[in-house]
């Protein structure tokens, strides 16, 4: 006995409100945050994770009060994505209840960030967020590039060298999304996963692509993700928490229930 | 209405911590103080942290705060949480050797970096995330299932000297020290204000217990 592996919830918030894009178009709407949160809380989430997609930063302030509400009565750890920018971003997220916060882009156009953010606050509350593409062609070796824009803009940069530098430059823990299979629910790139997972010493969030409980046992067995985070299959309560951490348990998987 | 003092010392943001004590106990006053005498005049005293262990000794040295740590874990029911129970004890090797409050003779220790579990998978740094904590008795597990789950971020962990301090232990992958008592002083690494219906148990214990084993 030990550790458990995690299942994270993530909510896409647009606006104050919990929706999930196919591949960041088609948006459903799925919700009020907080009332999510509170039921994903009582169905056993391990954390729980808000990825703000406010486009205009007039209303980033409502995932200000999504946090202060949410923190006020679930008593589980909360990451918040989307935005951070600045070490002020940052600070503004714990105030209002965050326990940790996800740097994406941000990093890509200044790595410096990352270090001064956890030199701020510490490792524990910086999550880098990669969002990462397949480039190698059949019969290269895998390779992964570094994709900003929702997915649109390649860096040039490769995933896993990426990796390894933010965590140097004190990344506490790694979210990891194949933007080739984000939305599609065909499962992880478990290829992907894996490579990350074993180039860091830090843990491994897998993200993109679940469409059924399997594909969250095979991040942890096959993809050697630490914790897997899922969206959509949550959202319309095709599947419930608790049913996700059973399948785990059936495949051997520790789980905290 | 009894109070519990959360002491401020810059070392990380007190907000969950306050929201999971109002929680826990509606009908405690809790405080947010950074003053040697709101933390004297409170029933009982929260001390938690995150960061590094050098920063914290430092922030505690300058603001005059150690001392007044001392003297109140004599006196008054005490918890400490992560790095707060980190700075309890004699020294840490964070930063190169650190010296802290000695209120528990131990040493921290960083994890090794090349810890296996049973299936000879590589075990990540930070410990992070939900792990068993096996109980000794005492009064602030009460209502708390043996072997329950709380929530852990950290590198380093607490090696006590003296074995009977360690009041409840975890395995990653060998057993440490997850939580210290002796007399009015509980200590634990990981966070109940974090930890979910567990977590706020053994904070409500806290802010009723009287300091007594």
């Amino acid at each position: 006995m030990g550790l458990a592996k995690r299942i994270i919830p993530c909510l896409d918030v647009d606006n104050g409100r919990v929706v999930k894009g196919v591949k960041f178009v088609d948006i459903r709407d799925a919700g009020d945050p907080v009332e999510v949160a509170r039921r994903y809380d009582r169905e056993g989430a391990d954390e729980i994770t808000f990825l703000d997609i406010t486009a205009t930063s007039d209303n980033r302030d409502t995932i200000v009060h999504v946090v202060e509400q949410v923190a006020s009565e679930v008593f589980i750890p909360l990451t918040v994505g989307g935005g951070i920018r600045e070490l002020d971003d940052i600070r503004r997220m714990l105030n209002a209840g965050a326990d940790k916060v996800g740097i994406n882009s941000a990093a890509v156009f200044r790595p410096e960030f990352v270090r001064e953010a956890a030199g701020k606050f510490g490792s524990q509350c910086i999550v880098v967020a990669i969002d990462a593409k397949k480039v190698s062609v059949e019969n290269e070796p895998n390779r992964w590039e570094i994709f900003t824009h929702g997915g649109r803009k390649p860096t040039g940069i490769d995933a896993v060298e990426w990796a390894i530098k933010m965590v140097d430059f004190g990344a506490g823990e790694i979210l990891l999304t194949s933007m080739d299979r984000d939305g599609t629910r065909v499962g992880f790139d478990l290829q992907l996963t894996r490579a990350i997972s074993d180039a860091v010493i830090v843990p491994v969030i897998a993200s993109g692509g679940v469409g059924n409980l399997d594909h969250l046992a095979e991040g942890v067995i096959e993809g050697k993700a630490d914790a897997v985070l899922a969206a959509s299959i949550f959202h319309f309560a095709e599947y419930t928490i608790e049913e996700a951490k059973l399948k785990m348990q059936s495949r051997g998987i520790e789980v905290r229930l | 209405m009894s109070s519990v003092a959360v002491i401020d010392y810059g070392m990380g943001n007190l907000h969950s911590i306050e929201k999971a004590l109002q929680h826990a106990n509606p009908n405690v006053d809790v405080q947010i103080v950074s003053d040697s005498d709101a933390i004297y005049q409170a029933d009982r005293i929260v001390f938690p942290g995150v960061g590094a262990i050098r920063d914290c000794m430092l922030a505690l040295d300058e603001s005059g705060l150690s001392a007044v740590i001392k003297d109140v874990t004599k006196t008054k029911p005490f918890l400490g949480i992560c790095l707060g129970m980190q700075a309890l004890v004699t020294d840490s090797e964070e930063n190169n050797k650190t010296e802290c409050l000695n209120v528990f003779k131990g040493h921290v220790e960083h994890f090794s970096k090349d810890m296996l579990d049973s299936q000879g998978e590589r075990l990540k740094i930070p410990h992070m995330g939900w792990n068993q904590v096996k109980q000794k008795p005492h009064p602030l597990w009460e209502g708390i299932p043996q072997n329950s789950r709380f929530y852990f971020v950290h590198s380093y962990f607490v090696k006590p000297d003296n074995e009977l301090d360690t009041i409840a232990s975890t395995d990653y992958p060998q057993g440490f020290s997850s939580a210290l008592a002796k007399d009015n002083v509980f200590a634990v690494q990981f966070h109940p204000e974090k930890s979910q219906t567990v977590g706020l148990q053994l904070l409500k214990n806290f802010l009723s217990w009287d300091g007594k084993v």
